[in-house]
């Protein structure tokens, strides 16, 4: 068995039994990188030379007892619109290909205090704006499941990197399914935690009041570990709440007696795809024989939560990225005439089309005149799905559903139609409405060898209920992490 | 033919910015005046992935200007955002307060020539202010610098109450005051911390619709804004009398011209797309803030005025110029504290301090002379150690330099000479070295004696009491 079979927790273990040392780890992903990057393109950036020297110095740290937790010595891979001081933080986009942050994030920097070990920044759709990473300035990234198949967005890359191997796990952000979808489509763990868990201080910003960042991982455990190092309230971020119900991995017991679980019968409606449906339902009939109380029930307003996401999300980044002006950082247009002609070359050479389709879309919902009738009233919607699910988990501690209606698309069949594209979302983007915490769990496979995702939600603050539901169904269906072909072993 | 009677229409916004020692988002210093860029963060530069937080204290002026006005507070209230690119704006939008600003529905007394009016607030709220650029005209091209970027304002919007300039200077005074005396503000419009945008209107006397207005931008002194109002009122008659109507735009007053020319006109006003940001969490206000903020409450002007007459028995001459700055008002109570008479204070204040203000184009805020060492003057010139123009020469040094006035008299032997044969002996000399003099004084001129007194004290040099000189001159030419 290759360490590279290891999940982050196997890892750190041998590392502190002296089975491996820190640089094993790190050289053995980016070995592993060489191999496979060609294929998958998962990574924007690779620092290997800052990861083999951080490698020594977090060995020294476990040697000399100071680094004594749980993602100690294991290598991660990093979103790469999260800000990583002196390195290149370029959201996947023309307009940052050169941006060199002067801070780390809140998320990077609780993982470096926990002794991991930045290997890179993986690939994404620019700005966080896709459903495919297909929307990448640096190219998509593929499917390591099936290569002619896309890796979901918009943290694609992160996702390929952990299906590949090419690193233990990684950080992605979440502003509608963005690390839940993609985690589905590459047969990986993901977690969106509650908004407010995780700082979003050093994220460059999507939609403000949506994204949350959380972990990409091999297993349930592996993710548990990584929320624990990850939730920490943050003064510099003024929706950071100060929480003391961090110790995730005390949910992990293989125990749903008596958890109910709600089955949302709209999310089962048309447009889901049969092989989703089935596997989906046989993930849920597995708890069920574990002893959980499963139930229907109809959760309204699911019609809504695409147009209310879409104004919400384009108004707040059409804000967002006014910042990224051709003054103070990142792509100058070469050749200007005054100031506003500077701005506007800069802009419109510098994004990419989904971009700004949305940031067009977000300016013409604040235009005056069209404020109440468009944003006013997409708050109000979203503050009714949030009544909605309220409602819900005042009877359920679980809601149990698909993650996308299909498995992973075909590249370069999907930006073609947005609103197609837009509509996938469905079952990933009322979460991020109201705020709550869902998380993605491999349940089978479809047609082509693509995985296919089950998602668990729960009430805000309630991971644990998720987890407990989903390290219980991963116990029992055994559908652990396994690694891919690629390059040289594929051939 | 008649003619038609016009009536000003005024409404202000005034900008002032807030004393806190930080930004408004970030922990950034607000000091005016460092090297550029060295007042900055990654959040004041816009950087990506920052995130603004409120800073507690520019609550706490903006609640406390807002109940010296007499408004209401909004006990839920959220910060907007309102876009607009610009390389002095590095996130290219600014924070700022739209559909629930901190304070409402206030209002100001003020004093016009028919008695007390009452000014009506509309609202006030809280906002970042810009960078400042910086234009390079040999290498055409412009610099920022973001040391201004995000220090704390809070914008007070009148309703159209005011009528003439002197009531617009009698509300700017009274807001300039009242924010002095709550310490948020030291509102210097020279220096920009405060600023007024005057909206102006004119409309035929008994018209009960507004006109057209205009605003009127970069008003730096009260005598600017009393000019760009006359000026602006007679463009507006003007325009009407000749059958034209007045375009409703933005206007930058020249004061050296003496005239305005249009910014920009009401077409080409931007789409700011104000919405709530979702960085700052909204708002709550609870009762006991608002009366942490009552308790904290200062002396106002007119209390103070009151009391200075009664308290310390000071001519209303007095009080009123004494109270008119709350620093100058400051310095007289810590003074009279450390023992000195009140009217002699007073006298200082309002003379030879009044008179160093002017000359050297200062601001009351200005004055950095410690009260102990001001009282230790009055005092050494009470016991005639000094006499009054040896006081007014160390009060001059003591106002720019921190000295010990009786140290510094003693060092550079200014004494007043007490020894009577000494000054005997000089005031003898110089009647035998002044036959004319005398013989003038003699024959009834009985300002000869002056010029006496002057030789003698130039002899003295300085050193002695005038008066004393006076009568020992009057007593040996008897």
């Amino acid at each position: 068995m290759s360490i590279l079979d290891l999940t982050a927790l196997e890892l750190s273990a041998a590392i502190k039994e002296k089975k491996y040392t820190v640089t094993d780890a790190v050289k053995a992903v980016l070995d592993r990188i060489k191999e496979c990057e060609e294929d998958f393109n998962c990574y924007v950036t690779v620092d290997e030379e800052g990861a083999l020297s951080k490698a020594l110095s977090v060995q020294k740290g476990i040697d000399d007892g100071t680094l004594t937790g749980p993602l100690a010595g294991v290598p991660v891979a990093v979103k790469d619109n999260m800000c990583t001081e002196g390195l290149l933080t370029t959201c996947s986009s023309k307009i940052l290909y050169n941006f060199v942050p002067t801070f780390s994030s809140e998320a990077v920097l609780a993982l470096e205090k926990a002794g991991a070990v930045i290997i890179g920044k993986t690939n994404m759709d620019e700005f966080a704006m896709g459903s495919t990473t297909e929307t990448s300035f640096f190219g998509p990234t593929k499917n390591p499941r099936n290569p002619e198949h896309v890796p979901g967005g918009s943290s694609g890359g992160s996702a390929s990197a952990v299906a590949a191997n090419e690193c233990f796990f990684a950080l992605g952000s979440d502003t509608g399914g963005s690390i839940r979808q993609p985690a589905s489509y590459c047969g990986v763990v993901g977690m969106k935690p509650t908004y407010g868990r995780v700082s979003r201080y050093g994220l460059i910003a999507y939609g403000s009041s949506l994204d949350q960042i959380g972990p990409l991982c091999k297993d349930v455990a592996d993710c548990a570990a990584v929320m624990e190092a990850i939730c920490t309230y943050d003064p510099k971020d003024s929706t950071s709440v100060s929480r003391d119900d961090n110790d995730f991995t005390s949910a992990l017991k293989d125990d749903v007696q008596g958890l109910k679980i709600g089955i949302p019968r709209d999310y089962f409606k048309e447009g889901l795809d049969d092989e989703v449906r089935e596997a989906v339902l046989k993930a849920v009939d597995v708890l069920k024989s574990k002893g959980a109380i499963v139930e229907e029930f109809d959760l309204s307003l699911v019609d809504y939560a695409i147009p209310t996401y879409y104004t919400i999300a384009a108004a707040e980044a059409s804000s967002n990225l006014e910042r990224f002006d051709g003054i103070k950082y990142g792509y100058r247009t070469e050749e200007y005439n005054g100031l506003h002609n500077m701005y506007k070359k800069t802009r419109s050479e510098g994004f990419g089309d989904e971009v700004k389709r949305r940031i067009m879309l977000g300016s013409f919902v604040l235009s005056s005149g069209y404020y109440d009738a468009y944003y006013l009233k997409a708050l109000k919607v979203k503050a009714l799905i949030k009544k909605a699910f309220d409602e819900a988990f005042s009877k359920y501690d679980v809601i149990v559903g698909p993650v996308a209606p299909t498995t992973a698309p075909l590249l370069g069949k999907s930006l073609s139609d947005p609103i197609a594209m837009y509509l996938s979302d469905i079952y990933t983007i009322s979460v991020n409405l109201a705020g709550l915490p869902g998380m993605s769990v491999p349940c089978g496979t479809g047609k082509e060898g693509l995985p296919i995702g089950i998602q668990f939600i729960a009430d805000c603050f309630k991971e644990k209920n998720i987890i407990r539901a989903a390290y219980a169904y991963e116990c029992a269906s055994g559908n652990y992490h396994k690694s891919v072909t690629c390059g040289k072993d594929g051939e | 033919m008649i003619m038609t009677t016009y009536e000003t229409v005024i409404g202000l916004e005034v900008h002032v910015e807030l004393a806190t020692k930080t930004k408004i988002f970030c922990g950034c210093s607000t000091q005016f005046g460092g090297e550029p860029n060295t007042h900055t963060c990654p959040v004041c530069t816009g950087m990506p992935g920052s995130l603004p937080v409120l800073n507690r204290q520019v609550l706490e002026y903006a609640v406390a200007v807002g109940l010296a006005t007499n408004c209401d507070i909004t006990r839920y209230c959220k910060f907007d955002r309102k876009n607009y690119f610009y390389p002095d704006n590095p996130q290219n939008y600014q924070i700022s307060q739209l559909y629930l600003p901190i304070c409402r529905n206030g209002h100001v007394d003020i004093e016009t020539k028919d008695g007390t009016k009452p000014v009506r607030i509309h609202e006030i709220h809280m906002e970042e202010d810009a960078g400042k650029l910086i234009h390079d005209e040999y290498d055409d091209c412009s610099y920022v610098d973001f040391n201004r970027s995000g220090v704390p304002l809070i914008e007070i919007v009148s309703e159209p109450d005011m009528r003439n300039a002197d009531e617009v200077i009698a509300y700017l005074e009274k807001l300039k005051m009242t924010i002095q005396y709550l310490g948020a503000s030291d509102c210097k419009l020279q220096e920009g911390s405060m600023r007024a945008d005057v909206n102006l209107s004119v409309r035929p006397v008994g018209q009960k619709e507004f006109g057209t207005r205009t605003e009127m931008k970069n008003l730096n002194s009260f005598k600017a804004i009393r000019r760009a109002i006359e000026g602006e009122t007679e463009r507006q008659i003007d325009i009407i009398e000749s059958g034209e109507k007045v375009i409703q735009e933005t206007r930058r007053w020249d004061d050296n011209a003496g005239d305005s020319y249009a910014m920009r006109s009401k077409e080409d006003a931007q789409d700011y797309r104000y919405f709530p940001d979702p960085d700052l969490v909204p708002i709550s206000i609870t009762d006991d803030f608002i009366s942490s903020i009552k308790e904290k409450e200062p002396e106002f002007r007119d209390e103070k005025k009151a009391r200075y007459t009664s308290e310390y028995s000071l001519p209303e001459y007095d009080a009123d110029i004494i109270t008119g700055s709350k620093r100058m008002a400051d310095v007289f109570e810590q003074t009279v504290k450390c023992g000195a008479d009140p009217k002699k204070v007073s006298n200082y204040l309002m003379g030879e301090t009044m008179r160093i203000l002017k000359e050297k184009e200062l601001d009351p805020q200005d004055i950095t002379f410690s009260s102990e060492a001001l009282a230790k003057l009055i005092k050494l010139q009470e016991s005639k150690s000094i006499n009054g123009t040896v006081a007014k020469e160390v009060f001059e040094v003591l106002f720019f330099e921190d000295i010990d006035p009786e140290e510094y008299v003693k060092e550079k032997g200014l004494m007043t000479v007490n020894d009577e044969g000494a000054l005997k002996a000089v005031v003898e000399e110089v009647i035998a070295n002044n036959p004319q003099s005398v013989n003038d004084y003699k024959s009834g001129k009985e300002k000869a004696i002056g010029f006496l007194v002057g030789q003698t004290m130039k002899a003295m040099k300085g050193k002695a009491d005038p008066a004393s000189v006076n009568a020992m001159l009057k007593e040996l030419l008897k």
